[in-house]
């Protein structure tokens, strides 16, 4: 049986494409998927992404306990309402999941994690606290959804319809949030509005009461703001040169590997973390590339084959992106491949060029990459 | 709910077919298989002159989401294709019915009468 979030009903009546995305009912597209991600990275679009999980961390040693636990450094969290992007990383190195962790005051921090994960990150951040005995409780919010309203309008549609949130929002920088308490389903809801998204584009994502959820993706539909599926949410993403957990990395691969050593802060030395000694043992021999197709013939898909000068590699996500209408693809390819060169790609029986670009391919409506 | 066009026959890998007056098949993919897809974005048809045996997998189309093939739903050679979808896959989007894929002379004309009727590739599409 599939879990459904409380927009369930709306999705389905509004005759989206349902699919099951983490154990999870999500829609994948209402109607076309391209018309889906051109709104957003033209105007404005949202998602019900109530199927990531918000766990609170409360308690004394919370800020150590993160120190801990993530391979990114909350340290350089000092700001009430700062987030930070991070890994959660197993013993020897390897992926559990990527998060967003947010720091709201010494005792308590907020962290999204992915749907399929959520059970394992729970149990895996309860053994952490246990073998170190820490004065920590970890809060699984089941009664919060998530709506991301993305978009270069996505700010000015969510003033529209929460006037009242403007004050506290708009002086927002990207990676922050502020809790606001205003009108929506009763005088007084709360609701946790963060300057964050998986788009590329600019916008917010909003945490609150499943009601609270409702009543507002309701009010932006209202307000001309798109319901969009996991479908464009996956090109916008990719075209934005995020990484996607169970595609990009896993529990199979270093951080190191996926483009993501930024995320690996090693700078304070007297720091441990879990993770730390394998990733310092095994330096990466591959990285994480952008490719554009360069020939016709095909859409490059997660699995095939990227065949190099300096060995094989493999395309881990791969789409048609919609803003340049070529075929993109992020892959682990080895370290010595460079930006600019050339490989091919195996798609059916035939070979064909690609050439090794930087990430992000679009940003805020602009490509970034030479085509 | 998508159409069902009920002059046409059908199979169970949703492709349509169409007899033409001079014998030959015309050969598409549903409306319930260009939605299930979704945009579509990249169309490889076969080669005209090409032998194709029953259920030979003989066309790609992509959409966003996947790639899927496209198969010859009865024996015989491949007498025409739609290169203007091509340039425009989402034709099939638009009208899956119009945006035909390839043309085949059948090996046996009788083979055509084996295939689905619109009743029952509603009924296999449940």
């Amino acid at each position: 049986m599939l879990k459904q979030t409380a927009l369930n009903t709306l999705h389905r009546a509004a005759s989206a494409r349902m699919v099951d995305f983490g154990g999870w009912d999500m829609p994948v597209n209402y109607g076309s998927q391209i018309e889906e991600h051109h709104a957003v990275r033209r105007g404005a679009g949202m998602f019900d992404v109530s199927h990531m999980v918000v766990l609170d961390m409360k308690g004394d040693d919370v800020r150590a306990f993160l120190r801990y636990a993530l391979a990114n450094d909350v340290e350089k969290l000092q700001t009430p309402g700062r987030a930070l992007y991070s890994c959660l990383l197993r013993d020897d190195g390897y992926v559990l999941d990527d998060l967003i962790v947010y720091f709201l005051d010494e005792s308590f921090f907020r962290i999204v994690v992915n749907a399929g994960t959520a059970d394992k990150d729970a149990a895996w951040f309860e053994s952490l606290r246990v073998k170190h005995a820490l004065a920590v409780t970890i809060h699984r919010r089941s009664d919060l959804g998530i709506l991301a309203v993305q978009g270069p309008n996505a700010r000015d549609r969510v003033w529209q319809v929460l006037p009242d949130a403007k004050p506290a929002t708009e002086e927002l920088k990207p990676f922050s949030a502020a809790a606001v308490t205003t009108i929506v389903t009763d005088p007084d809801s709360e609701l946790f509005i963060a300057r964050t998204g998986y788009t590329g584009e600019d916008g917010f994502e909003i945490i609150a009461p499943h009601d609270v959820i409702l009543t507002l993706w309701q009010q932006l539909s209202a307000a001309g703001v798109r319901p969009c599926g996991l479908g464009a949410r996956d090109t916008l993403r990719l075209e934005a040169g995020m990484n996607l957990y169970g595609q990009d990395m896993d529990e199979t691969v270093s951080p190191l590997e996926s483009g993501l050593t930024w995320t690996v802060d090693f700078k304070d030395a007297s720091r441990d973390f879990v993770g730390k000694a394998a990733l310092l043992a095994h330096p990466a021999t591959r990285h994480l590339v952008g490719l554009l197709l360069l020939d016709s013939g095909g859409v490059l898909r997660a699995h095939q084959t990227v065949h190099t000068d300096h060995g094989d590699g493999e395309i881990t996500s791969g789409t048609f992106s919609p803003t340049l209408g070529r075929a993109i693809a992020l892959a682990r390819v080895p370290n010595a491949v460079q930006d600019g060169d050339t490989v091919s790609v195996a798609i059916r029986d035939k070979q064909l060029k690609a050439r090794v670009v930087k990430p992000p391919f679009v940003k805020q409506g602009k490509i970034l990459i030479a085509v | 709910m998508s159409k069902i066009p009920s002059d046409l026959k059908y199979t169970a890998s949703h492709e349509w077919i169409r007899r033409e007056a001079d014998g030959t098949l015309t050969i598409g993919i549903t409306d319930h298989a260009q939605e299930a897809l979704g945009d579509l974005v990249f169309v490889e048809l076969p080669d005209v002159g090409r032998t194709l045996a029953a259920g030979e997998a003989c066309t790609v189309v992509e959409s966003v989401k996947a790639a899927s093939d496209v198969y010859a739903p009865v024996a015989g050679t491949v007498v025409a294709q739609n290169e203007a979808l091509m340039r425009a896959p989402e034709c099939i989007n638009q009208n899956a019915y119009d945006a035909w894929l390839f043309r085949l002379q059948p090996t046996d004309s009788k083979a055509f009468d084996a295939l689905l009727d619109a009743t029952a590739y509603a009924k296999e599409i449940g």
